[in-house]
């Protein structure tokens, strides 16, 4: 996984709640069996007029010029301003990844889905949950000012505006290390593997009819 | 006081190791593996040289992309295809304790097979890539949905890294009027509580209406906890639960068997135990549900009518409501009684169960689709539900009726396979999502349960079920 230290970037908003994961990448795009390739087709109802599938050369295709995502202002934003309950709906993990392979690598909202939240971390994107009040007032500032940029600095959980108004965040200190060292969970999880087998051993001793068949065999 | 919950006992049984943040490692008994969210796991796996930790815990299946129209006898769709191949490679390689391959009698929907061929057994960790793992909560399990990196990490490791929830119960007081259903009882859960109600909390649904329902209506109404934002629903075991399971194949035989009852019995929550939040619904005043936007919580009943978008105080739910209404083609205003249907669709995680197509035929029994509706189609959720729908003469009623009887599958749930609505079509459906494009781009969805979907296709538009029943139901 990519580690997240310090990103200086433009923002792009997306103003819509309830944002689900059919909506970042529909499921057309899941019959790939691979994780890379799904940037062009991230949000594809909303940016494109026509119908996507999959393998299409999406430079080609008619874009809507309403999509917030197709404004010449927001080309090369690496963080996007979020509505409440983004990434709900399916556990796909495709939508990080489309995120991730658009170019996103931040995310600012006042909250997200579990699934996905969590999904999130595991590819290395960071979601930030920040009080409604606070995301309603960077919404207004990103709108107004083109070219509108913050710097989030992960080590001291703050976020820096062009006015250099630094607002913190919270975040779960084993994501945070984890973002910071680029860790794969695995290996993490992997140093205890005694552990998790001393475990087994008594659970399967206690609870002997989750292992019936694989006695048996 | 050491009162636990469910969700508590379950999590201290499956507990490996903990942080001092928290932060915990969670058991896994049962894995769950379906084409769509599998492949790049196990090419993971693979890159790194890493073998799965335990196979006898993995069951799978393919039922995203197949094909559900039995004269179709291969995956047309090279795409599609090509990720059933990948799951058969998959499980060919590395191994599982049962595989219900595309042609199987026993393959179907992950979440319905695995209760079906008693993979899931109460108490379990259940794990899936795939949102609505939360139906097999229905018997006690923590069941999770996961993604496609913690199904990797569960092939190699057999734990989930995972925070405790919250505990939440809602209570279902009262008993349920006649044709109201499980999928109106979740369906007016989701409209109290909303779509993000439950985020960060295990939902324990308790209550004498829920106790009153089948395994069958427990599984649709955990099915849908993630559409109230909580990845976890469950219920705590009780005789049902335990009857449910006798005869399941790979459920415990004999004295396994009782050993299994006396620790399954302890399954529910303590007396004395205390939720964070606790949300109380009166069974009586349930109606038939119907949705009329494109999130979940946009519902109201039959008797209602599609709501002004100005009637929301809220400036981000008045602009989520007018873009619902201009997206499903509705004027505020609007009887939902009046709105016409163009398909109808009965199947899904949610509604595809035997009891779910007994109460659709019971409505359809003698009576013909409306020649305004287009197509409706009837998916069982497995081979199994397939075969005994078809030996009580289920199927008949729906061919006569001018339904098509598919082969199991998810279909036009989520619509990866040939199943979809074209754009601006309208669909009364019993699977769970109604977002934009779910049944196919343009597509317009509105939920409800088996019941009203037959009513639907019968009318042409959406009407009262209960107008329809037989007096004796
Ligand atoms: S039926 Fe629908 S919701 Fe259920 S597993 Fe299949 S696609 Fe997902």
């Amino acid at each position: 996984m990519e580690k997240f230290i310090r990103l200086d970037a433009l923002v792009a908003p997306l103003d819509r709640a309830n944002v689900d994961t059919d909506a970042i990448i529909p499921k057309q795009f899941l019959k790939s069996i691979h994780r890379s390739g799904f940037g062009p087709y991230l949000f594809d109802a909303w940016r494109y007029l026509d119908r996507g599938e999959p393998g299409m050369d999406c430079s080609k295709r008619p874009k809507n010029p309403d999509f917030v995502l197709n404004q010449p202002r927001y080309q090369g934003a690496q963080i996007l301003l979020v509505r409440e309950n983004f990434g709900c709906g399916s556990s796909r993990e495709h939508a990080p990844w489309a995120l991730l392979d658009y170019g996103f690598r931040a995310l600012i909202g006042p909250s997200f889905a579990d699934i996905f939240y969590n999904n999130c971390f595991k590819n290395g994107l960071l979601p930030i949950v920040l009080p409604a009040e606070e995301v309603d007032r960077l919404f207004g500032e990103c709108e107004a000012a083109p070219g509108y940029r913050l710097a989030i600095d992960l080590p001291s959980q703050s976020i820096t505006t062009p006015e250099d108004r630094v607002i913190s965040f919270e975040i779960d200190s084993f994501r945070k290390e984890c973002l910071l060292n680029g860790w794969d969970d695995i290996g993490l999880t992997l140093r205890h593997a005694d552990e998790i087998r001393r475990f087994e051993e008594a659970y399967r001793a206690r609870h002997p009819y989750y292992f019936v068949e694989e006695s048996a065999a | 006081m050491n009162a636990k919950t469910l969700y508590d006992k379950l999590w201290d049984a499956h507990l490996v190791r903990q942080e001092p943040d928290g932060t915990a490692l969670i058991y896994i008994d049962r894995h769950l593996i379906h084409e769509v969210t599998s492949p790049q796991a196990f090419e993971g796996l693979r890159l790194a040289g890493r073998k799965p930790w335990r196979t006898g815990s993995i069951v799978a299946t393919a039922d995203h992309n197949v094909p559900t129209d039995p004269s179709e006898t291969e995956i047309r769709d090279p795409i599609s295809r090509e990720q059933v191949v990948t799951l058969d490679q998959n499980i060919r390689a590395f191994g599982a304790l049962r595989y219900f391959p595309f042609h199987d009698p026993r393959q179907g929907i992950v979440h319905v097979i695995g209760p079906e061929s008693g993979a899931t057994l109460p108490g379990m960790t259940v794990v899936c890539g795939d949102s609505h793992t939360s139906t097999h909560g229905a018997f006690a399990c923590l069941a999770h949905g996961i993604g496609t990196s913690e199904v990797e990490h569960v092939l190699a490791t057999q734990c989930l890294i995972q925070k405790k929830a919250k505990n939440m119960r809602v209570r279902v007081d009262g008993s349920l009027p006649p044709g109201v259903y499980a999928k109106d009882v979740i369906l007016a859960i989701i409209g109290r509580i909303g779509t993000a109600g439950g985020t960060g909390h295990a939902i324990e649904f308790a209550g004498e209406a829920i106790r009153s329902l089948s395994m069958e209506g427990r599984m649709t109404v955990c099915n849908m906890a993630i559409e109230a934002g909580a990845r976890v629903g469950m219920v705590a075991v009780d005789d049902k639960t335990l009857d449910y399971f006798r005869d399941k194949p790979l459920a415990p035989k004999g004295e396994l068997w009782e050993q299994a009852v006396d620790y399954w019995r302890t399954l529910v929550s303590d007396p004395e135990a205390r939720f964070d939040r606790e949300v109380v619904l009166d069974a009586a005043t349930l109606k038939p549900q119907v949705t009329w936007g494109t999130s979940p919580e946009m519902v109201t009943d039959i008797e209602g009518r599609v709501p002004d978008p100005a009637s929301f105080a809220d400036p981000v739910k008045r602009d989520a409501a007018e873009r619902a209404l201009a997206y499903m083609g509705l004027e505020p205003g609007t009887p939902i009684g009046e709105i016409r249907v163009d398909q109808v669709f009965i199947g899904s995680c949610t509604n595809s169960r035997i009891e779910d197509l007994r109460a659709a035929a019971a409505v359809v029994r003698g009576r013909k689709k409306a020649p305004n509706v287009k197509r409706v189609l009837v998916v069982p959720g497995s081979g199994l539900v397939k075969k005994q729908a078809e030996e009580e003469g289920l199927h008949r009623i729906f061919i006569e009726a001018g339904f098509e009887w598919r082969d199991p599958g998810c279909s036009m749930c989520l619509a990866m396979n040939a199943d979809r609505l074209e754009a601006g079509e309208r669909c009364a459906s019993t699977s769970n999502r109604n977002f934009e494009g779910r049944q196919g781009a343009g597509g317009r969805t509105h939920l409800v349960s088996p019941a009203m979907a037959a009513a639907a296709a019968i009318a042409g538009h959406f009407v009262d079920v209960r107008e329809l029943l037989p007096a004796s139901v």
